[in-house]
């Protein structure tokens, strides 16, 4: 004791010694810390901005407003109204007829070809079935809002720039003229892109939508939680409260986690050669992209699954015990109620990984031109990331920005998917 | 206290014959962590309604012993139990297990109550047993298991809440009555009172001596004191052998062995 007293002002001076230090040090620490977090959220801001910034265009679209006159003689010369007769009418025809009646200075072919190129190909379609809904438009004049062409729209929202060379630019500048000259008669105007948001893809920008893609994920993400979701937690749940801890758990668990990491094509690979060459399964079918996606996923539920077991109380269980409750009715009552949270989250960020995924779908099919949308999982589709891949492919102007706003999309998934997860948990949660 | 005072006479009566009176029994347990012996040939009877109190060092085997009596070492992969344990003269591996933990329920050292409401809590073994036929037995079953835990009158108009949300003395109280709710013939305490405050720790002492009347227990303490309170038996048991064991009174007035002098006089431990 008496030794240890005069030891006490020693300490004391040690201490405030290196106590500056300490606190530096500890200052220094939370600054690195908020550097990073800030570093973090400015890449993510500039990413952001980037995509939406490229992208929001693409939900507005430039339309025309054609008078078509709908001539009798053209259209249904014996003036049966018989459907069969409506729509095999030269709607084109009529389109182009009524183009020229606008400019009546065109002339010679090339001319009329560029005056023909300044509406969508989609205008005599939307036509033909506008008619066939009413026939009896046929005989008066019908005003038409028809989707400009996709050059069109991009010289509208100023990607194209007039004061640029006209060789370097897809519009020549006798368009330009035309397409001022229709803006000063009112018959252009800028829209919401709701073709983009309700049709599949096309190669015609202006008609190419995400509708498609969106469908194809929703199906395939559908397949993927039904597969992985309840696999994933009963295979999680034995290895955690059943399975004995031997060499052959010891096994799988190691090769669970190796599965965790591997690439994604290889998944792709194994469904080519198994669901696809071995099982015959339809190609680019939802269903197989999500069989071979589950498979991608399972790793990651799985693990999430046991760290969520685990992280329930032992005294929990030895309750449930103690009460002579059976090993299933401990997990069934007790465990898993208060696992679930954590199962859940796990598996959406599985199926968020899923979601994002290209590489297995390309293996399997799914990356074909599909321009129908799927109405169920063995319906031929693509992805939103694949469609992506396809538009950033593609060479028209007009897809840059449908590619940004496909990713827009994307992320909006992704945002609600998230967004589920948290509700989700805390629905579940029960930490009382 | 007053009833290290006046432990039954019937006891020192019938010494010889005590194993067949015993309502559990135990002989040669020996019981392995993996490598590590745990316990070594401990051979104890548990006198029916009477409350045996383990007491020890740390690390002695006290709960490591209670938890072979409702075999709660099977679910720990490494443990290995070995020897001969009786309740009412059968082998308790030859019953089930779901059926033996019914008959021999436990109280663990940290309350742990579900996370439900309190009815669910103290209901839950009887509907897993299906030991009431409707609603109002299972009512039943709970108000008398809650009364006899003494926690009826404060938790009554708050059934419906949650079992985590009581105090921590009430919390241990709950998890009694949710024991007691599945009826068992013999009740385990591991360090009941361990977490909780002397108030509290007075509340369940008083407990475990009404619950003496309807049940046999077992309790392990790390409290000299709280076993001369609450148990008529002690067992002494130091680096996993049961050094000594005879009647409360006797063990703490009059212990045989010097390692059991040793620690009641605050040698060690």
């Amino acid at each position: 004791m008496s030794d240890t007293a005069p030891a006490r002002p020693a300490t004391a001076e040690a201490v405030a010694r290196g106590l500056r230090r300490r606190y530096a040090a500890e200052q220094r620490f939370r600054l690195y810390g908020m550097a990073a977090i800030g570093f973090a959220l400015a890449v993510l801001t500039i990413l952001f901005a980037t995509v939406v910034a490229n992208g929001w265009s693409a939900f507005r679209q430039t339309y025309i407003q054609l008078d078509l006159p709908l001539e009798a003689a053209d259209i249904d010369p014996d003036g049966t109204r018989d459907p069969a007769v409506l729509s095999r009418a030269d709607y084109e025809g009529l389109v182009k007829k009524t183009l020229r009646g606008m400019f009546p200075d065109v002339t010679n072919r090339r001319e009329k070809r560029e005056l023909y190129d300044l509406v969508s190909s989609a205008a005599a379609f939307d036509l033909r079935d506008a008619v066939l809904e009413d026939p009896s438009l046929v005989g008066g004049t019908f005003q038409l809002r028809v989707p400009a062409s996709d050059d069109l729209d991009m010289y509208m929202k100023g990607y194209i720039r007039a004061d640029s060379p006209e060789d370097e630019r897809r519009i020549s500048d006798r368009q330009i003229a035309r397409i001022e000259a229709l803006r000063e008669q009112g018959r252009v105007e800028t829209g919401f892109n709701l073709g983009f948001f309700i049709s599949g893809d096309s190669r015609e920008p202006e008609l190419a939508g995400i509708a498609g893609a969106a469908l194809g994920s929703l199906w395939t993400m559908l397949v993927v939680l039904i597969l992985s979701f309840p696999l994933g937690v009963m295979a999680a749940i034995y290895l955690e409260e059943f399975a004995p801890r031997n060499r052959w758990t010891d096994i799988i668990e190691v090769n669970i986690n190796n599965l965790a990491a591997v690439p994604s094509i290889v998944f792709g690979l194994l469904g080519l050669a198994v669901f696809l060459n071995f099982f015959g399964l339809p190609r680019s079918a939802p269903l197989v992209g999500g069989m071979v996606l589950a498979l991608m996923t399972l790793p990651t539920v799985i693990i999430a699954g046991r760290a969520a077991l685990q992280a329930v109380p032992p005294s929990i269980r030895e309750a449930a015990l103690g009460l002579g409750a059976s090993r299933m009715q401990m997990v069934g009552g007790h465990v898993l109620p208060l696992a679930m949270p954590g199962m859940l989250t796990g598996a959406i960020i599985g199926m968020a990984r899923a979601l994002g995924e290209t590489a297995p779908l390309l293996m399997i099919g799914m990356v074909a031109f599909i321009v129908d949308l799927p109405k169920g999982p063995l319906d031929a589709a693509t992805a939103l990331p694949v469609q992506i891949f396809l538009w950033a492919d593609s060479p028209e102007r007009a897809f840059v920005e449908r590619t940004s706003a496909a990713t827009i999309v994307l992320l909006v998934f992704l945002i609600c998917m998230n967004l589920g997860a948290v509700l989700l948990r805390r629905k579940f949660e029960r930490r009382w | 206290m007053a009833t290290t005072q006046t432990a039954p006479s019937s006891i020192h009566a019938h010494r010889a014959s005590r194993r067949a009176q015993a309502k559990m029994s135990a002989r040669d347990v020996n019981v392995f962590y993996g490598d590590k012996q745990a316990l070594f040939d401990v051979a104890l009877d548990i006198p029916a309604h009477h409350v045996t109190a383990l007491i020890g060092p740390s690390g002695c085997g006290k709960s490591t012993f209670l938890r072979c009596l409702n075999r709660m070492n099977d679910v720990v992969d490494i443990a290995r139990v070995e020897g001969d344990i009786t309740m009412d003269g059968g082998d308790i591996y030859a019953l089930d297990v779901v059926e033996l933990r019914a008959r021999v329920g436990m109280v663990f050292q940290k309350p742990n109550p579900f996370p439900k409401s309190i009815f669910d809590n103290v209901a839950y073994g009887p509907r897993i047993h299906g030991l009431a036929q409707d609603r109002d037995e299972l009512g039943e079953i709970v108000f008398t298991s809650l009364e006899k835990a003494g926690l009826l009158d404060e938790v009554r108009d708050r059934l419906d809440q949650p079992g985590t949300g009581l105090s921590g003395g009430q919390q241990q109280r709950l998890c009694i009555a949710r024991a007691i709710a599945v009826n068992p013939e013999v009740i385990l305490m591991d360090e009941p009172c361990s977490a909780l405050d002397p108030i509290a720790t007075a509340r369940i002492e008083e407990l475990i001596d009404e619950l003496r009347e309807h049940y046999t227990i077992v309790i392990v303490t790390h409290s000299m004191q709280q076993a001369a309170r609450v148990s008529q038996r002690t067992a002494f048991l130091h680096l996993g052998e049961l050094v000594e064991v005879g009647d409360t009174q006797d063990i703490f007035t009059n212990p045989r062995d010097e390692r059991t002098q040793g620690y009641i006089t605050g040698r060690f431990g």
